[in-house]
C-alpha cells in the first residue's frame, strides 16, 4: 500500500506534467497512458501485470507483490495525474504572467508560483484517492497476494459460524487504517493554508 | 533624442482575425515618461504586454537598449528568440497589473524578496533589507509579514509596485493600475507612482484612464486609436489642444463623466 501510494504519487506528477508539456509527442503519449489505464478495470490490470505481461512478453516484475504495486500505481496515477493536470492549469494566469513579469524561467514560474498554489487544490482530491487506494489493495488477493480480506476468508472458512464478525471485523480494520489517511490529509491542508485565504 | 531605450518598427499584432495593432512605430528615450490613453480595445494594453514578452508580435521588431527582444541574432540572420533569450532581455523590463497579481501563498516581504532571490541570485540579506526599504517606500513597511489577502487593493497594488521596483527595471509598465481600485484608494496609488517618477532615471509607460494624472506626469502623450498612434505630442497638446475630432470625442467623454 505504502509502496503503491508512493509510486503513483509519481506517477502522477510526470504523467499531470507530460499532459502540459510543450513537446506534442509527450503530450499524447502521457494522454494515451491515461486514458488506457482509466478505462479499464483494476482488476483486468492486475491480471495483466501478474499473468499476461510475463507469459507475453517475457517481463517479469518478479514477485506478485511487485506486480500488484505496479498495476494499482499505474492505476491510481492515471487518475491522480488528472488532479495533477487540472488544479495546475486553474492557478489564474495573471500568476504566470506575474511570474514571467519578474522575469523568472518556466521551471521557477512552476516552483515557485503555479506548483505551492495548485497542490493545495489537489489535497483534497489526494487524500479521496489514496483511500480508495487502500481499499483497493484488497484486490490483490485475486492474484494470490495474501491481504486482510484474505485471511479473512481462509479464518471465515474454517469458522463458517462467524462469518458476519470476519466481515464486519475487516470493515472495522479497513477503517482504522484509512483513519490515519484521513487525518494526514486533513493535517496536509491545513498546512498549506496557513495564513492564505483565499484571494 | 538620446539611443532610445524601447524602439517599436513597425509592429503588427492579430488575434486570429482580429487586427489589433497596424503598425506601431515607437521610440522611448530613456527615463521618458509617456501615457498611453485611447478607447478600450485600441490595443494599448497589447502594446505593453508585447514588451513585457506576455504577447508575440504578429510581424516587427521590438528593441530593448539595441537588442531585439522577441527575435536573436544567429548566422547573421534574425530568428524567434528563445526562453533563453528573452529572459536576458526582459530583465530590463519590470510591470504592474490591473489586478495586482501578487502571489497569494507569500506573505508581502517574500513576494517583493522571490524575483531577486531566484532570479537574480542575490543573497537573501540583501533582497531583505532591498525589499524592505521599497515596502517602506510605498507606505508599507509595517506589512511586511501579512499576506496579501489581508491587504486592501490600493496596499496590493503598491505591493506590486515596490516588488517590480526590487528588480531594478529600466522600464516600467503600469497596465491600468487604477481601474480596479475604488475610488478612494486610487489616490495613494497615484501618488507613489508619481514618487517613483520624479526619481527619474527609469522609462514608464502608463496605460491609463486618468487624464488629469497623465497630464501631470508624463512627458509625452500617445492616443491610440483602431490600431495606430493617431496623435502624439506633449499632454498640452494632445490634451487640450487636440487635432482629431475622435480625439477631442474620446476626451469630452472624460471631462463629463469625471468630477475633477
Amino acid at each position: 500500500m505504502l509502496a503503491s501510494a508512493v509510486l503513483s504519487f509519481v506517477i502522477a506528477f510526470l504523467a499531470g506534467f507530460g499532459r502540459i508539456a510543450k513537446n506534442p509527442i509527450i503530450r499524447k503519449f502521457t494522454g494515451f497512458y491515461i486514458e488506457v489505464f482509466r478505462g479499464t478495470s483494476l482488476i483486468v490490470q492486475l491480471f495483466w501485470f501478474y499473468y499476461a505481461l510475463p507469459g507475453l512478453f517475457g517481463i517479469d516484475l518478479g514477485t506478485d507483490f511487485w506486480a500488484a504495486v505496479v498495476a494499482i500505481s499505474m492505476n491510481y496515477g492515471a487518475y491522480m495525474s488528472e488532479v495533477v493536470r487540472g488544479s495546475i492549469l486553474s492557478v489564474s494566469s495573471g500568476q504566470r504572467e506575474a511570474a514571467t513579469a519578474l522575469n523568472m524561467s518556466r521551471f521557477q514560474r512552476m516552483r515557485l508560483v503555479i506548483l505551492p498554489q495548485a497542490v493545495r487544490m489537489m489535497l483534497p482530491e489526494f487524500g479521496n484517492y489514496l483511500i480508495q487506494m487502500l481499499k483497493a489493495t484488497s484486490l490483490v488477493s485475486l492474484i494470490g497476494l495474501t491481504d486482510i480480506l484474505y485471511h479473512g476468508d481462509i479464518f471465515r472458512s474454517t469458522n463458517l459460524s462467524l462469518a458476519p464478525t470476519v466481515y464486519l471485523l475487516i470493515l472495522v480494520f479497513y477503517f482504522i487504517l484509512a483513519l490515519p489517511l484521513i487525518w494526514l490529509t486533513r493535517w496536509a491542508e491545513k498546512q498549506s493554508s496557513k495564513g492564505v485565504a483565499t484571494e | 533624442m538620446a539611443e532610445p531605450i524601447v524602439r517599436y518598427k513597425d509592429v503588427h499584432k492579430s488575434f486570429g482575425d482580429v487586427q489589433v495593432l497596424k503598425g506601431i512605430d515607437l521610440d522611448i528615450a530613456p527615463a521618458e515618461k509617456i501615457a498611453l490613453i485611447g478607447p478600450s480595445g485600441s490595443g494599448k494594453t497589447t502594446i505593453i504586454r508585447m514588451l513585457m514578452t506576455l504577447e508575440e508580435p504578429t510581424s516587427g521588431v521590438i528593441e530593448v537598449d539595441g537588442r531585439p527582444l522577441w527575435h536573436m541574432e544567429k548566422e547573421g540572420e534574425l530568428v524567434p528568440a528563445n526562453e533563453k533569450h528573452l529572459r536576458e532581455v526582459r530583465g530590463d523590463i519590470g510591470m504592474v497589473f490591473q489586478h495586482f497579481n501578487l502571489f497569494p501563498h507569500m506573505t508581502i516581504l517574500d513576494n517583493c524578496m522571490v524575483a531577486p532571490v531566484h532570479v537574480k541570485g542575490e543573497s537573501k540579506e540583501e533582497a531583505k533589507q532591498r525589499s524592505i526599504e521599497m515596502l517602506e517606500k510605498v507606505g508599507l513597511g509595517d506589512k511586511l509579514d501579512n499576506y496579501p489577502s489581508q491587504l486592501s487593493g490600493g496596499q496590493k497594488q503598491r505591493v506590486a509596485m515596490a516588488r517590480a521596483l526590487v528588480m531594478r527595471p529600466k522600464v516600467m509598465l503600469f497596465d491600468e493600475v487604477t481601474s480596479a481600485l475604488d475610488p478612494e484608494l486610487v489616490g495613494e496609488v497615484l501618488e507613489v507612482i508619481r514618487d517613483i517618477a520624479q526619481e527619474g532615471e527609469m522609462a514608464m509607460i502608463l496605460v491609463t484612464h486618468e487624464m488629469e494624472f497623465a497630464r501631470d506626469i508624463a512627458d509625452r502623450v500617445l492616443f491610440l486609436d483602431e490600431g495606430t498612434i493617431a496623435e502624439q505630442g506633449s499632454p498640452e497638446e494632445v490634451l487640450e489642444n487636440s487635432k482629431s475630432e475622435r480625439l477631442q470625442s474620446f476626451l469630452s467623454r472624460f471631462r463629463s463623466s469625471s468630477p475633477s
